[in-house]
């Protein structure tokens, strides 16, 4: 799925996105990786160069998998809703969903299949929790749009968004053991991790969690 | 092979010519369909009584020969070979013109210089089948035990037996690994039988428009054909060559059902709807009244001057048989475990006799096996002719894959 909703922030020396960054680090080199919803292989192509992974990727879009064939990488045309079901158990060492669970039907069983088919699952999203976000409904009781999230209510492909917090919870009840959690600041930052919850969830734009079967 | 039916110069030439009788009239054969069976006008690898090609049905065959045909050079290292495996009723003749039709070769869209199977990089091989009728050893060769064409007496062939024949061509042109296998619709299955029974000998593969195993349906469809085949008087229990009579109109009626599983029902309708074939009313009458049933006329006949129909019932039976997962305990993951090929899958929204479904049970069983896969669903409204024709996505879809495989393999 490419990039539903938000606006990458690169990094101005390497020109790769800084939340792909984020989540190049947190794969163990030499691994095997499948992301979900690879887009055009930038992802995968970066952890392949960087971490010599072998790296497979699901994507909806036509032109995206012609993109990642182009790149070498071999990635399937597919559906994360439908097609996780098909894969083995401990097929991968890293599951990664990044900038996707927001636009899933059923973002609680896509999690649950990515603890499943990989011994670790690396989850990206923007969260909803953020200031600007609060101020939009809070206080000009619209549906947020802002920079990071370009659309309008009816016509986005994120339909199941989420904070910080709310992911929190969720890991909880699937029973993932959350091993790493990074929230971005507006600028693509990492924020420290000594702040409470509740800060990452009201500045943090977007969040990488490294998680792990219970 | 299919044509489009538009789109190719058989069928501008159909509307020339008067196919309005009541019945199918078969003009005398502009060349007799047998001249190339021992002698093809294309490159033959001939294997002595020492060499038999040992096949599923038990039989040893020898004497036997394979012709194919080449395209670009063999680099020294050998590693730049390509091979094309062709469909139900294709051939050698990939990117030449035809020798019995006289047509371009059949798939130039996909072979040849600059095009993803890019003849100025590759070294591109295409065989005629084992049971076909243009010059590899099939049913119309001479049994060298009677004299006679072998007819029946030829062993039932299996899509293993296309690709052991294949792989002795392979051993004796000295290549050790070939860099691609590339194949749609029946080609598809050979190139999905190579990397099971050669995985080490397969570097990628590419199957386009097919299935791991023939469906209940396609098999009902051969049936038809074979059936109809077998039915028209001029078969003689096979021995038509010997009796010099030929099943045509059995034939050409195959042909004609056959070819309406390769269209779609929308691509039917665009080129010809309900319209009149050079009249402006209903004849009330059995006549080719509608350009549809002009068009699958013209089919069946075109396809009869250049087809031996035994041959016809060889390789459809060939791919009814077909059946991956059967040879490995009814798992398809198992046939391709530890599988070191790459793999790009092809597909057409609009194929209905080799669904994406097909495409995707393929896919499934590689991803299970750990194997590199890739997949692309083409959208098109051609049906399963489509893997034949003017179709950019899979071009760069298969451009893309080949590419990027040929860096891996270190190919200039």
């Amino acid at each position: 799925m490419s990039l539903p909703g938000t606006l990458p922030l690169t990094d101005t020396a390497s020109g790769h996105r800084l939340d792909f960054l984020m989540v190049t680090d947190m794969v163990e080199p030499g691994s095997r990786v499948l992301d979900v919803g690879c887009g055009d292989g930038a992802l995968l192509s970066l952890l392949r160069d960087r971490k010599g992974v072998d790296g497979r990727g699901i994507e909806i879009s036509r032109e995206g998998v012609a993109a990642c064939l182009a790149k070498g990488l071999p990635v399937i045309q597919g559906d994360a809703d439908t097609d996780l079901a098909d894969y083995p158990d401990d097929a991968f060492d890293y599951v990664i969903l990044s900038q996707t669970i927001q636009a899933t039907r059923q973002p609680k069983v896509v999690l649950e299949h990515l603890l499943r088919i990989g011994r670790r699952a690396i989850v990206s999203f923007p969260n909803f929790g953020h200031w600007r976000v609060r101020i939009d409904l809070g206080v000009r009781g619209r549906m947020p749009m802002t920079e990071n999230l370009p659309y309008s209510w009816y016509d986005t492909p994120n339909i199941h968004f989420c904070t910080i917090r709310d992911f929190v919870e969720l890991c909880r009840d699937v029973g993932a053991q959350m091993e790493k959690a990074v929230a971005l600041n507006a600028g693509g930052q990492p924020m420290r991790v000594t702040l409470p919850w509740w800060v990452w969830n009201l500045l943090g734009e977007q969040a990488v969690f490294l998680l792990k079967r219970r | 092979m299919f044509v489009d039916a538009t789109a190719s110069p058989q069928y501008r030439l159909f509307e020339r010519t008067n196919v309005s009788a009541d019945n199918m009239s078969f003009a005398p054969l502009v060349s007799e369909p047998r001249s190339q069976v021992d002698d093809p006008s294309s490159l033959v690898m001939r294997f002595g009584q020492d060499e038999p090609l040992m096949m599923d049905a038990g039989i040893a065959l020898a004497p036997w020969q394979i012709a194919y045909q080449t395209y670009g050079t063999l680099n020294e290292t050998k590693s730049n070979a390509v091979l094309i495996c062709h469909a139900l009723t294709g051939d050698q003749h990939v990117a030449n013109d035809n020798p019995v039709t006289g047509k371009p070769g059949w798939w130039l869209t996909m072979v040849g210089p600059g095009r993803p199977v890019d003849t100025n990089r590759f070294f591109v091989i295409c065989a005629n089948v084992i049971g076909g009728c243009m010059g590899t050893t099939g049913p119309a060769s001479i049994n060298p035990a009677t004299g006679q064409p072998y007819a029946l007496d030829f062993p039932v062939v299996t899509v293993p037996d296309m690709v052991r024949a294949q792989a002795a061509l392979i051993d004796r042109l000295g290549i050790e690994k070939l860099f691609c296998v590339v194949g749609g619709s029946m080609g598809g299955m050979q190139v999905l039988q190579w990397a099971v029974s050669y995985p080490d000998r397969v570097f990628s593969a590419l199957p386009i428009a097919t299935a791991a195993r023939h469906s209940a349906q396609n098999i009902a469809f051969h049936e038809v054909g074979r059936q109809a085949v077998m039915a028209d008087p001029e078969w003689r229990g096979g021995r038509y060559l010997n009796e010099g009579t030929r099943p045509s109109k059995g034939l050409a009626v195959a042909r004609m059902g056959a070819h309406i599983t390769y269209l779609s029902e929308v691509a039917l309708h665009r080129k010809f709807g309900r319209n009149f074939q050079d009249r402006a009313a209903p004849t009330f009458s059995f006549d080719a009244d509608f350009q549809i049933e002009s068009y699958l006329r013209y089919q069946g006949i075109a396809f009869v001057e250049r087809f031996d129909a035994n041959s016809y019932l060889y390789v459809t039976r060939a791919m009814d048989y077909f059946d991956i997962a059967a040879e490995h305990g009814g798992s398809l993951a198992k046939a391709f475990k530890g599988t070191p090929t790459r793999f790009c899958v092809i597909s057409f929204t609009s194929d209905w006799l080799f669904p994406t479904s097909d495409s995707r049970a393929i896919v499934h069983a590689l991803n299970a096996a750990a194997a590199s896969v890739a997949f692309v669903e083409v959208e098109s409204d051609k049906g399963h002719d489509a893997f034949l024709l003017e179709e950019p996505e899979m071009f760069a879809a298969a451009r893309g894959f080949i590419d990027a495989a040929a860096r891996v393999r270190g190919i200039a």
